[in-house]
């Protein structure tokens, strides 16, 4: 039995290669995330270890939480300096620095830090070029920096920090230890000592931390209990191993989420090559009908024929792993040189390296998927009756009405777990059930496809080879179906998403026009290191003041701590004025200016926290020494803006991070012209090129543009499960062609083209794709309801549908479905008549 | 060389050989044969004896080592796989062993699929009579699969005569009926020869069916070594009998 599975193996080759690539692609990408995370995690950890190879022990305020580090002081340097053992100690000063480049722009990195610091020179950084920075107006810039902005000493830079933009020569390029441009792609800058306290920490005399190096025989870790010793409990003592250790494991938690990220949708394109898999086997049992019934016939038992197609499919996984794994390897390296050279990383890679987890995982999810999918058509084959083998009759079609059922019954199951997932807002439930409505939506499109095939098909088949392509796609229902279900998949989470955003889209939309009253809108982008930037609030005062402003509030936002709940806090500027523009109305209370010690709050969030007008509550600020009460001063009736924020008066503002406005509001004087206005606010921020001044249309635009990259971000991992679905086609259509061959032939004899062969061919795959899309459609527009109805808290409102987005699907599909029958038509058109004919 | 009126195909000269060196199998050995308009030539011989090529051959199905083959005006010899196809379309009709009817087509639809191929209107008066003919009236929407083998093997009858072409050829077209069905076929043939003057080839190996034929030629391993007109099954059974005695001169 063995050696006659193995016999059949080998004598279709091309059926091997098709079922395997669907395989293949899956653990390709498995063991690719597996590759690529791995040698980025490792990168990582020698980024960091350099990074601190020149710290035997950091010493750090101790954060308490909710609260602002204090800054160390030049006194505790001191102490450090004096405790036994240590070499030197040097305070450092470091805070985000975002310089200017030369065409006006911010400049940005893909993740990497923008930092200033305290020019020391006793770091492992070196100077490469000219000198370290004398004067304040002098600094020293890192390599990466001079290179990506092309800044040679002698230029100026222009940089923003805590403070507007302000205008620096740099006398000198720093790199570091063998001659690195930078650690990871970060751009740095380093200040003279008062300055860099000044712009960085904002405020005199102050440190980040202080770098100790110890003497010579004296340990890192005896160092670090003797600085701990003097310096007392308001400090964090650690050494420079535990440290980069610390900052590797924080940027490798993050690679592990995304390791998950790539690993979902490995799991989706493996789902889909399980339906590719099933179908495979199940037309290659179909087609072994007579071999497998014959070999009954001569005494074999069922659990033989079982174990033929498993073993068949057993060494079609194995091949396929070890096929994937070699590919997944090749694909994360590329990826992780991508990464580290794309983008401005400038990550230094570690070498590649194949972890266990890449191996152990491509074989398990290769064989089990194979052998899974084959299992089922392998229990039907078993199920032929010897006698069968003799009879030439083609396999009748079975009632699809058990299929029906069951795939209604799942596809109910699916869509209460999905329910219950939307309910508890519990991840795996929610993904759970979409997999498992797949699976009953799949089981379902048999009954589907006859109906929808014969109407997509009509639109096809005005020739005799189109007719026929048309014919032949509705003549194997659960072929056809299980065909286009692998496509669905893909096109339909897309298709979800995508409703999702454009109801998003639309409810801000809505909100923007409907219930803010304002015309323009003063924010600053989102920076990497942390806060989005801000400007002073005598700024605002000036906005307020210019020509053609009725009246005009802004916020300065910060975490506050109320005992362990973080919650999220805006400092009001004019309370009057944003009632009027967001118009608030009132649930409780007056809506009028809040005293210093009361707040505010929505409805909803007072009904969560059991709060009503009088409770006393008490905060603890960023930078306040002591937690402070506040009195509920009055509750707005529900509306959409605001939600999850205490409204704080503008003097608790003086408590947070940072008191900088980041977001302001404005209304023009009626009569004056929005335009107008928004040409005399803007010069306002001349000084600060991360802060923009949009009308409300522009802002709605710039707030909706992530969804876009949101969407690119899906439909490109999603790529690969539609390319499986794709080989799907092709394949079902490459065995359909084998399994016609008699029929091509004859079609050939009587006097059929090539070319219409060919079209015929192609008319069957632009059907299966087109039928396929329309039900990832469907199903896609299903699962985006069911999101936007569970997320209706959150704010999504109005429901809207990605029509363009839907067409393009549709007419990607039918261009799929042609380039699918490129190779099966030439295959088809090429048979020879003779042999086609006499084909049995 | 233009063929001479009354002839539908002719072969000149054909050789027919399969593989090289040792292994080089003679298959046709300088077959010359004409076959005339309006009649039912039967190609009989034993198995191996080189019939199905010989009709592979004239109809454009298979190409020649050498020699010449004609279908009516038309040199299929050196044609390229358009103009054969074309020529097969439009000129020769087929009728095989295994039906083989397209099963997504319903009996009618696969009696006009070639003019549907080609693109041409069907000739209703000529399509009634043709399916009066093989008795097919009442079975035109059925599909394959609804219909006995011996009404599949009228289908296609009526299939290859649909589109009148110079020749039909039929190979083995009884090998798969019961004798019943077999004899409602083979009557129809010759009908369509003597009624509607329709040239027809038939490649068989049953005494019984070339007894149909006006005219049967035999073959024997690649050349042509007798020929009855019009004869008997018995006539017919007795000549192959004696074929094994033949010995064929090897040129």
């Amino acid at each position: 039995m063995f050696k006659a599975t193995i016999k059949s193996l080998l004598s279709r080759k091309l059926r091997l290669v098709l079922s395997a690539l669907a395989v293949v692609l899956g653990v390709m990408f498995v063991s690719g995330s597996f590759v690529l995370t791995d040698t980025l995690q490792r990168s990582f950890t020698d980024l960091f270890s350099s990074a601190f190879a020149n710290v035997d022990v950091s010493v750090s305020p101790k954060t308490e939480k909710g609260k602002e580090p204090q800054p160390i002081t030049p006194q505790a340097v001191a102490d450090v300096k004096s405790v036994p053992g240590v070499a030197s100690a040097v305070g450092d000063v470091q805070g985000s620095a975002r310089p200017i480049g030369k065409n006006g722009k911010v400049m940005t990195t893909s993740g990497a830090p923008r930092f200033g610091s305290n020019w020391t020179g006793t770091g492992q950084e070196k100077i490469r070029e000219g000198r370290a920075p004398q004067a304040d107006d002098e600094v020293i810039v890192g390599a990466y920096l001079a290179s990506s902005g092309q800044f040679k000493v002698g230029d100026d830079i222009a940089l923003l920090t805590l403070e507007p933009k302000k205008t620096f020569k740099i006398t000198g390029i720093y790199e570091y230890a063998g001659g690195r441009d930078s650690l990871g792609g970060e751009l740095s800058v380093a200040f003279t000592e008062p300055v860099a306290q000044q712009l960085l920490l904002g405020r005199k005399d102050a440190f980040s931390s202080i770098t100790v190096t110890a003497a010579n025989g004296t340990s890192e870790d005896a160092l670090r209990d003797a600085v701990a010793a003097k310096l007392g409990s308001a400090y964090e003592v650690k050494t420079g191993a535990a440290l980069a250790k610390e900052q590797a494991d924080q940027v490798n938690e993050g690679l592990k989420f995304f390791n998950y990220v790539l690993l979902g949708f490995a799991g989706i394109a493996l789902f889909v090559g399980i339906f590719i898999i099933l179908n495979t086997f199940s037309i290659i049992v179909a087609q072994r009908t007579r071999e497998l019934a014959l070999l009954r016939s001569m005494g074999a038992s069922r659990g033989q024929v079982i174990g033929s197609v498993v073993l068949e499919a057993f060494v079609i996984g194995l091949i396929a792993s070890v096929v994937g794994l070699g590919a997944g390897i090749g694909i994360g390296a590329l990826l992780a040189k991508i990464f580290s050279s794309v983008g401005g990383t400038n990550l230094q890679l570690a070498g590649i390296g194949v972890p266990m987890s890449a191996v152990i995982s491509s074989f398990a999810v290769g064989i089990v998927v194979t052998v899974v999918a084959a299992v089922m058509p392998a229990l039907r084959a078993s199920r032929i009756a010897p006698v069968a083998a003799m009879r030439e009759a083609a396999t009748p079609d079975r009632p699809l009405t058990k299929v029906t059922i069951i795939g209604a019954l799942v596809a109910a199951a699916g869509g209460t777990a999905l329910g219950f997932g939307f309910k508890q807002a519990s991840l795996p439930l929610i993904f759970g059930g979409i997999l498992v409505a797949f699976v009953g939506v799949a089981l379902l499109t048999p009954l589907l496809s006859k109906p929808m095939v014969s109407l997509i098909g009509r639109l096809l088949s005005w020739s005799m080879p189109g007719l026929l392509g048309r014919r032949n796609s509705a003549r194997n229902p659960r072929r056809t179906a299980i065909t286009a279900a692998a496509l669905m998949v893909g096109i339909s989470l897309i298709t979800g998403v995508s409703v999702v955003l454009t109801s998003a889209t639309k409810s801000i939309e809505k909100l923007a026009a409907g219930q803010i009253q304002t015309d323009l809108i003063i924010s600053g982008e989102g920076q990497m290191e942390g806060m989005p930037a801000t400007f002073k609030p005598e700024v605002l005062k000036k906005v307020e003041q210019t020509d053609g402003v009725s009246s005009a509030f802004g916020w300065s936002s910060d975490g506050v701590l109320q005992g362990e709940d973080q919650l999220f806090a805006v400092a009001v500027s004019d309370v009057p004025a944003m009632k009027q523009m967001f118009g608030l109305k009132p649930h409780s209370g007056e809506i009028a200016p809040l005293r210093d010690d009361q707040l505010a709050l929505s409805e909803a969030q007072a009904a969560e926290k059991g709060w009503s007008l009088g409770t006393k509550v008490t905060l603890q600020l960023a930078r306040a020494s002591e937690p402070k009460t506040f009195t509920v001063g009055f509750i707005w009736a529900k509306t959409q803006v605001l939600q999850g924020a205490l409204v704080l008066p503008a003097s608790a503002g003086k408590d947070f991070r940072s008191d900088g406005i980041g977001q302001a509001f404005l209304q023009v004087k009626p009569g004056a012209s929005v335009a107008d206005v928004q040409k005399r606010v803007e010069p306002l921020f001349a000084d600060n090129p991360e802060i923009s001044v949009q009308d409300r249309s522009a802002f709605v635009k710039q707030t909706t543009s992530q969804f876009d990259t949101v969407l690119l971000m899906i439909q490109i991992l999603l790529a690969l499960a539609i390319l499986i679905a794709v080989l799907g086609v092709i394949n079902t259509l490459a065995l359909s062609v084998i399994e016609r061959t008699r029929e091509l032939g004859l079609l050939r004899a009587i006097g059929m083209r090539r070319a219409q062969v060919m079209r015929m061919i192609t008319v069957e795959s632009v059907v299966i794709s087109v039928f396929g899309a329309v039900l990832g459609l469907a199903v896609g527009v299903a699962l985006g309801l069911a999101t936007v109805q569970a997320l209706k808290d959150q704010g999504i409102t109005e429901i809207g549908f990605p029509w363009m987005t839907m067409v393009q699907y549709l007419v990607v599909a039918a261009v799929v479905g042609v380039i699918a029958a490129i190779l099966p038509a030439i295959r088809a058109a090429r048979l020879n008549v003779l042999d086609a004919i006499a084909y049995e | 060389m233009s063929a001479s009126d009354g002839v539908a195909a002719r072969a000149v000269d054909v050789w027919k050989e399969y593989g090289s060196g040792d292994a080089a199998v003679t298959a046709l050995a300088g077959v010359s044969v004409e076959l005339e308009k309006s009649r039912f030539t039967a190609i009989m011989g034993p198995s191996g004896s080189g019939k199905s090529t010989l009709m592979h051959c004239l109809a454009g199905l298979d190409d020649v080592t050498r020699g010449e083959v004609w279908i009516g005006d038309t040199k299929v010899t050196g044609l390229k796989d358009r103009g054969l196809t074309e020529l097969r379309r439009d000129k020769v009709g087929f009728i095989f062993q295994q039906f083989n009817l397209l099963p997504t087509l319903t009996a009618e639809e696969n009696i006009t699929l070639p003019l549907a191929i080609g693109g041409k209107k069907v000739d209703r008066a000529w399509f009634d009579v043709v399916v009066d003919t093989v008795g097919l009236r009442d079975r035109l929407t059925h599909r394959p699969t609804q219909l006995s083998g011996g009404q599949q093997q009228r289908v296609a009858c009526a299939r290859a005569l649909v589109s009148r072409p110079d020749v039909v050829f039929a190979d083995e077209p009884t090998g798969n009926l019961d004798s019943q069905s077999g004899a409602e076929v083979l009557g129809f043939l010759q009908r369509s020869a003597r009624e509607f003057g329709q040239t027809i080839v038939m490649v068989t190996h049953d005494p019984n069916a070339a007894s149909y034929a006006d005219r049967v030629i035999f073959l024997k391993d690649g050349l042509i070594v007798r020929e009855l007109l019009s004869p008997s099954a018995e006539e017919v059974l007795d000549t192959m009998k004696h074929l094994d005695g033949v010995v064929v001169p090897h040129v």
